[in-house]
Order: C-alpha cells, then structure tokens, then sequence
C-alpha cells in the first residue's frame, strides 16, 4: 500500500508540474479515464474487449502476443483459446487481417493502435469511447464530440447506446440566434448501465494503456528502488565530502 | 576547532562511498550488457520450425532452416542403422559424452536420434563452423565431396573446410580437426513425420 | 587559511607504476589537472554543471553507442525499429529514456552553467577562450540536438526537421539550392534521415568531445574564476600555492560526488516516473510514425530550442523575405561569442557590481523564460506580443551591456575569497 502512495507522490512530483504547464486545448473537456495501470484485472479484461471488439480493425503491431500474457499473467490456454486469432502464434505480434477495401469503407485505413494511448491520452481515449452521437450528415449515423467527422463507425452502440446532441441558442454577432451544440444525451440507451459501459471503456483504455508501454509498471517499481539506491550513495557522499571539508578553513 | 584528522574515518566513509558507487556502476551496466541478448524479435524468428518429412525418402537428406542454422535431416537405410554400432573404436567420443545434445538424445546410444531412421542434427562443423556435406555411399564418397574417403567409410558427413568426419549419426571420427560430435538440437515429434525442431521431446516413459 | 594534511600518496614509485610513467605521464597528469590542480574554496551550488555536463555528455555517448545497436536509420524502418527498442530489446526501453531524459539534462545543466558565467564573469579576462569555446560546444550541442531529435521519425521529428531546414530556404539566391543540397532530396526523406544519423553519431559527437577537451585545457591554463570574481593566482604562498587554493581532488571530487548523487536523483527520477515528463521531453505526436501528408495540429520544437524559435516567429517578414526572423534567431546565439568584450563593468561578480546589472539580468531570465514559453504556445493571443517584446528584452541586455556595465555603481572587491560552502 504504502508502495503505491510513494509511486503516486513520486509521478505527481514528476508530472504534475509539467502537466499543469500545458495548458488545455479548446472544444470539449476530457473526461478523467481513472486508469490504473497495475490493476491486472482490469487489464485482463481490458485485452478481451479489445480482443473482441477491436481487433477486428485495429492492429497492435508493436504488441507480442506472449508478451502480454506474460505481463497480464493470462495463462497460455486462455490465451490460445481466447484471445489470439487462429493463424496467430503466440511470440506473433497483434496484426489485423483487414482486407485492403477497408481505406473504401472507412475512407483511411483503421490506424495501429500500439502507441495510440501515448500520442493521445488515456483521457482523451476514454472521452473519445463515450463520444460519439448520432448524425445523420455521417456515413456511419455517427460523429464524434472529440473527433469531429470522425471515419469510425460506433462499434460499441449496442453496449452504450446511441447518444444525441444538445443544442442551445445563442445569439449570433447580426444579432439573430444560432444554434451551439453544449453536449450529447443518451437517446436509446444500450445493453449496459452507464457505470458498466464506464467501467468496460476504462478497462478497454487502459488495456491500451499498458500496450503503449508494456514495460511502464515495472518501470515505475524499479524507479523506487533506484531512488533509494540513490539516497544512500548521496548520504555517503555528503558525509564523505563533511569529512574531507574539515580541512578547509 | 581540531586539526587533528581522523584517518580511520576517512578511509571508511571513502571505502563506503566508493563500495556504493561501485555497487551502481555494477548495477547500471547490466543493461548495456543485457541487451545484447536475443530480443523478442529474435525469439520470435528463432521459434520452433516444422518439417514434414513424409517425402523423405530413405537413404535421403534434406535441410532446413532453424534459428539460422542449417539444420540435417537424415532418412537412414537399415544398413546404416545396423551397423552404427560397430565402429566406436573408430570415434573420438562414441557415447557422445563431451558433445551437446539433449539427454533423450544421448541416451539413445550410437543412434543419436528419437527414431532409429530419422537423424536430425546441426550442419554446423564442431571444428569452425563450417556446413559439412553429406557423403553417404560408402565406396563412391569421391563423386560428392571430391575427396576419396578410402575403403570401410560406412557413410557420414566431411567437412570440405579442414577434412573432419563424421559418421550418419554426427559422431566424429578420430585424426581430424573437429573435436567432438556434431550438435543435435531440441527436437519432438509431431506425428509421423512432422518434426518439431526447438521444441524439446517429452520424457520417455520408463 | 588553507593547510592540507598530506594526502598520503601511494608510495614511491616502483615496478609498474614507475614503468609506465617513465613512459606515459599518467602521475604527472593525474597531478596537473587533479591533485595539484588548485580551485578557489569557495565553490558553491553553481559550480556543480561544468562536471555534470561532462557526465551527460558521457551518458549520451555510452547509451548512444548501445542504441545505434538496433536502431534502423532508413525511413521505412526507423520508427519501428525505435519501438523495437522499447518493447524487443532487453533493457532497450532504459538505454532509451536515458538518451532521451539525458538531451534535455544536458540543456538544463548547460543553460545554467552559462547563467554561472554570467553571474560571476566567468568569461571575463582571462577566460574569453574558455567562454568562446563553451559557445561553441552550445552550437554544436543544439545541432546534435536537432538532428537526434529527427532520428526517431515520428510526426514531431519530421515536421520539426522540415521547418527547421526551411528555414534555410529564407536565405536570398542561394536558399531552395541549398535547401535541396541539406536534405538531398526534394521533401524530408530518407536521405535526410541517413545522413543526420550520420552526423548525430560519428561527426558531431566527435567534434563536440573535441571542443571539450580544449574547454577544459583553456580553464586548467588560467585556473578556474569564483564566485568572488578574484584571481587567486594573484596570492600564494611560500611553495607557490594560491593561499585561497585547494586541491581539486580530493576536495572538489568529494564535492562534486554530492552534487552527482543529488542529480541523478532527479535523472533517474525522470526516467522511471516521467520519462516523457509531460510532453515536454518526447512530445505525444511524436508517438505517431513520420507522415508527410498531415502536420501535427501544433508543432512546437523540444523546450531547450522554444526561447530561439519564439525569436524567430516574433519577427514579422518584410521587403518580401523572412529572413530577418532567421537572422534574429541567429544573432541571438552570435551575439554570446561577444559577452566578454560588451561587459565593461571593472568587476567580475555580481556579489561586487551594483543594481543595475543585476536588473538587467534579472530581467533576461525573465526575458528568456517568457521567450521559452511563447516558443511552447501557439502563435495567437498575447503569445506574438510577448515573444516580441521578449526578443526586445534579450538583444538588449547584451547591446546595451556596454553602457550600462560602465555606469553601474560596484562595491570594492576584497583581497581575499570570503567564504566557502
């Protein structure tokens, strides 16, 4: 326990700083995707939906598939059994057998997405997942609050639900009134309760999380014990150079 | 204050600083040496490799390809087989004692191999690496290496770089350059005639 | 006053020692520059960066030299290989963070070692060599910089390399030529890629040891400055020795030991808590592959270059060129090759000089602090008006270094260093 509160400390000290320096960007607040990183269970589940509801277009070409089973202690046989594609072997990385029309029917190929948690953001992943409302002007019938025309269909409408937009008044600068979308509403709710469909989209997140950088949990426990490496050599340090000092007067 | 400097002190909080320092220096060169172990990429490409063997014909040989290494298997006749035993006094190491192979394999004495007729072994001369070739007529070995192997040569391998020999089951002859037995890999099988080079044989039942 | 016990030495010289130095002079070097090399006592906090740029400068060299093991410098394979690294290699994810955390340690501590010289006038007379070739050793740094920075091919590097070569283009007649002749082709591409790793590997690092080494023998030549601002050499003792000398080694090794401890406690603090320390050390659309067809929606070069590239955008183009914005930019780093003949003030520290320099300083970090900021941000807002009157701020501080240094009142300068830390 008290591992973790330092681990926190230690990251907040460290990234706290420069994070409140960068300022937000305009549109839309992020939603907090509340990830955790070394919840194993969360991840466990978040490699299935990925597995499930993903894969199919996205790649994780950077991502060895015994890799992550052996960082996510997912046995073998549920690994096989479960996650992998038949033709995969398990040192393979996460490839996509997406046919080439794919760039016809979605106008861009489904990017890759290894790495896609670290140029964007948990956060940002997790609003974009809760983010798409129906519009009609689309050619899925959806957009995106965060990612304006948006070529990625709603994969998970049956889990969420299809949202709305709300729109409010305002006046315009010829004095008229225009329309300004404020935010969505859930319009037919999906399979899951909001908090479930929270729940899967932060497991999904930080799934993704993890594959941006498979090693950054231990990273982070090693640290601790680097730092304190580190504390004893600068005591030695500190009293060897007062030892060494009492000669200078 | 004193003038008086306390040697001993110094001596340990040097030695204790320098031990610390010491012990970092240590510890952060682990990495640098560390990564030039195989990556995952190159476990990946090393995995194990299948052969289906069922076009093998007998008295044949074919190659292939494991971890970047040739890799020979042989289809014996059961002359060869019969007579695998009989020229150890010939041999530098006929129980296999000094060479490298897996436990299951050295335990099968002479033959070398799980099945009597199915030898696999690494082309790779145990002398300096180089691909020895397979010489298996036992009175026409000229026609294939262009050396003449002389009279009583029951069929092996030659190594055209510095001559050594070996017998149909790697085993290396005495007077020549290589000094133990061609290296036999991890290998199982798959059924019949898949064999699996890299995955280890499940023990035998005793 | 100082009196050393004697540290003991190892003995006479006898066997092997004796053989080698007869022929290689390891004891007299080992003399000249660390036992009998005298440093003024009072050393402080400041005095720390000179060593621990060298100790950056030798992470950079060893992870380099180990990452140069598996990376790919071609266009098609960089960026995956960059990831293999990360992921396939053993330990490739530490060798590189500790390449990455280290080019931006290496611009923290040399800004601050260069702010040291400013604040004690380190490059004052005698030390305009060891000044002159610092700058060049900063030249040379944000040149290596820029090109490792491209190496790893993601959006970030290849934008970043395509402004930045751009800006060459702004130079009149020959500009598109040489433009083409620094990429070698017509858009920023393999070749481009190619022969920056080569520069960043072989030639840079190589001339930037070299510059170091002549750094170093220039300060050991007229011995190091103190935050006094006095000559030591000017008071010895019987045997020669400056009376407000001390031994280098073990003094300022032990000294140095402490400072090394406490840095890379926050090194290592970086690479394993915040390697990427919030965007500003690797930038998130760098985590995409190099794309030729689709800017990030914002680009903003590394911290350690945004305070030149704000100067650079602040200067509007005129007569139909924007080649004042690249000329700004690079007077500002010219312009440092001059410091020690603009300061005009009789002392050398600013313990000892009166308010005015110290405003006019006080306002350059704020200055230059605000020009690495308006460099970060998007040019819209205040952000143009601030970078301006930051680029204002900056030339002023050394064009008018002569008038004022003059005028500024001082305070006398003791015979003696007053204490130590």
């Amino acid at each position: 326990m008290l591992k973790r509160w330092v681990l926190l400390a230690a990251s907040w000290a460290f990234v706290g700083l420069p994070v409140a320096a960068v300022a937000e960007e305009g549109g839309f607040a992020l939603m907090h995707a509340g990830t955790d990183i070394d919840n194993l269970e969360s991840l466990q589940r978040g490699a299935r939906n990925f597995m499930n509801y993903c894969s199919g277009c996205h790649s994780l070409k950077y991502l060895r598939y015994n890799r992550m089973a052996e960082d996510l202690k997912i046995p073998e046989a549920e690994l096989a059994a479960n996650l992998m594609f038949t033709t995969d072997k398990a040192f393979d990385t996460i490839n996509v057998a997406m046919p080439a029309e794919s760039e016809v029917w979605f106008g861009k190929q489904p990017p890759d997405l290894s790495l896609i948690a670290r140029a964007r953001g948990t956060d940002y992943l997790y609003s974009f997942l809760h983010g798409f409302y129906a519009d009609k002007t689309r050619p899925w019938g959806v957009n995106n609050l965060y990612l304006p025309a948006a070529a990625m269909p709603h994969v998970l409408q049956a889990q969420q639900g299809l949202q709305k937009p709300v729109f409010k008044s305002e006046p315009d600068e010829k004095g008229g009134a225009r329309m300004v979308m404020t935010g969505v509403e859930m319009m037919t709710p999906g399979a899951m309760k909001p908090e479930e469909y929270d729940q899967f989209v932060r497991d999904l997140v930080n799934f993704l999380d993890y594959a941006g950088e498979p090693i950054k949990s231990r990273r982070q426990a090693l640290g601790l014990w680097v730092t304190l490496f580190l504390l004893v050599f600068f005591a030695f340090a500190y009293l060897l150079k007062k030892e060494y000092w009492k000669d200078i007067h | 204050m004193s003038d008086q400097v306390d040697h001993s002190r110094r001596r340990l909080l040097t030695a204790a600083t320098v031990g610390v320092g010491a012990v970092g220096v240590a510890f952060t060169a682990v990495p640098f040496l560390a990564s030039w172990q195989p990556s995952a990429r190159a476990k990946a490409l090393g995995a194990p490799v299948e052969v289906d063997a069922s076009k093998l014909e007998v008295g044949q040989m074919m190659k292939v390809v494991w971890r970047g290494q040739a890799v020979y298997v042989v289809r014996r006749t059961k002359e060869v087989i019969d007579q695998m035993g009989k020229h150890d006094a010939l041999l530098v190491d006929p129980g296999s004692d000094g060479s490298i192979q897996p436990d299951y394999i050295k335990s099968e004495g002479a033959l070398r191999s799980i099945r009597p007729d199915y030898w696999i072994g690494l082309a790779v001369c145990t002398h300096l690496g180089c691909s020895p070739l397979g010489a298996f007529e036992p009175n026409n070995s000229a026609q294939v290496t262009g050396v003449d192997l002389g009279q009583g040569w029951p069929g092996g391998f030659y190594c055209p770089c510095h001559g050594s020999k070996f017998d149909l089951s790697g085993r290396v002859f005495k007077g020549v350059p290589a000094p133990t037995n061609l290296t036999v890999p991890p290998y199982s099988f798959g059924g019949d005639t898949r064999i699996l080079i890299g995955v280890d044989s499940a023990p035998k039942k005793a | 006053m100082a009196s050393f016990p004697e540290i003991p030495d190892s003995g006479e010289r006898s066997g092997f020692s004796q053989w080698i130095n007869e022929r290689l002079p390891v004891a007299a070097f080992w003399k000249k520059h660390l036992s009998e090399y005298y440093a003024p006592k009072n050393f402080n906090f400041w005095y720390f960066f000179g060593g621990l740029a060298i100790l950056v400068l030798v992470n950079q060299l060893i992870t380099g030299i180990f990452l140069t093991m598996s990376y790919k410098p071609t266009a098609a394979e960089a960026f995956a290989s960059v990831e293999y690294i990360m992921r396939d290699v053993r330990w490739g994810w530490l060798l590189r963070y500790m390449h990455s955390t280290g080019a931006s340690a290496f611009f923290i501590v040399i800004y601050l070692h260069m702010f040291r010289a400013l604040l004690y006038g380190s490059h004052r007379k005698p030390r305009e060599l060891i000044w002159i070739f610092g700058c060049l050793i900063f030249v040379l740094l944000m040149a290596e910089a820029f090109m490792g920075y491209v190496l790893p091919w993601g959006n970030m590097s290849y934008w970043g390399a395509q402004v930045i070569v751009s800006l060459f283009s702004s130079l009149p007649y020959i500009g598109q030529s040489l433009v083409e002749w620094i990429r070698g082709d017509y858009y920023i591409a393999d070749a481009t890629l190619n022969r920056f790793f080569a520069l960043h590997v072989a030639a840079l690092p190589l001339a930037l040891v070299f510059l170091v080494v002549v750094h170093l023998a220039a300060l050991h030549e007229v011995g190091s400055n103190n935050p006094d601002g006095i000559e030591i050499k000017k008071l010895k003792d019987a045997k020669g020795i400056p009376l407000d000398g001390i031994p280098f080694h073990p003094y300022y090794t032990v000294k140095d030991l402490v400072g090394t401890a406490g840095f890379l406690l926050i090194f290592c603090g970086i690479i394993f808590f915040a390697p990427t320390f919030g965007g500003l050390f690797l930038e998130e659309p760098n985590f995409e592959p190099a794309n030729a067809l689709q800017t990030p929606p914002h680009i903003a070069p590394v911290w350690y270059f945004t305070p030149y590239y704000a100067m650079l955008r602040a200067v509007p183009s005129f007569l139909g060129t924007q080649v004042w914005g690249v000329l700004v930019m690079g007077a500002a780093i010219v312009i440092l090759f001059f410091v020690p003949w603009l300061d005009r003030s009789p002392v050398k520290s600013i313990r000892y000089r009166g308010p005015i320099f110290k405003l006019a300083l006080a306002v350059f970090v704020v200055a230059f602090v605000m020009l690495g900021v308006c460099g970060m941000k998007p040019p819209s807002g205040i952000y143009p008006q601030l970078a301006k009157i930051g680029t204002f701020l900056y030339f002023a501080f050394f064009l008018l270094m002569p008038w004022y240094t003059r005028i500024d009142s001082v305070k006398p300068v003791p015979e003696r260093v007053t204490g130590h830390a």
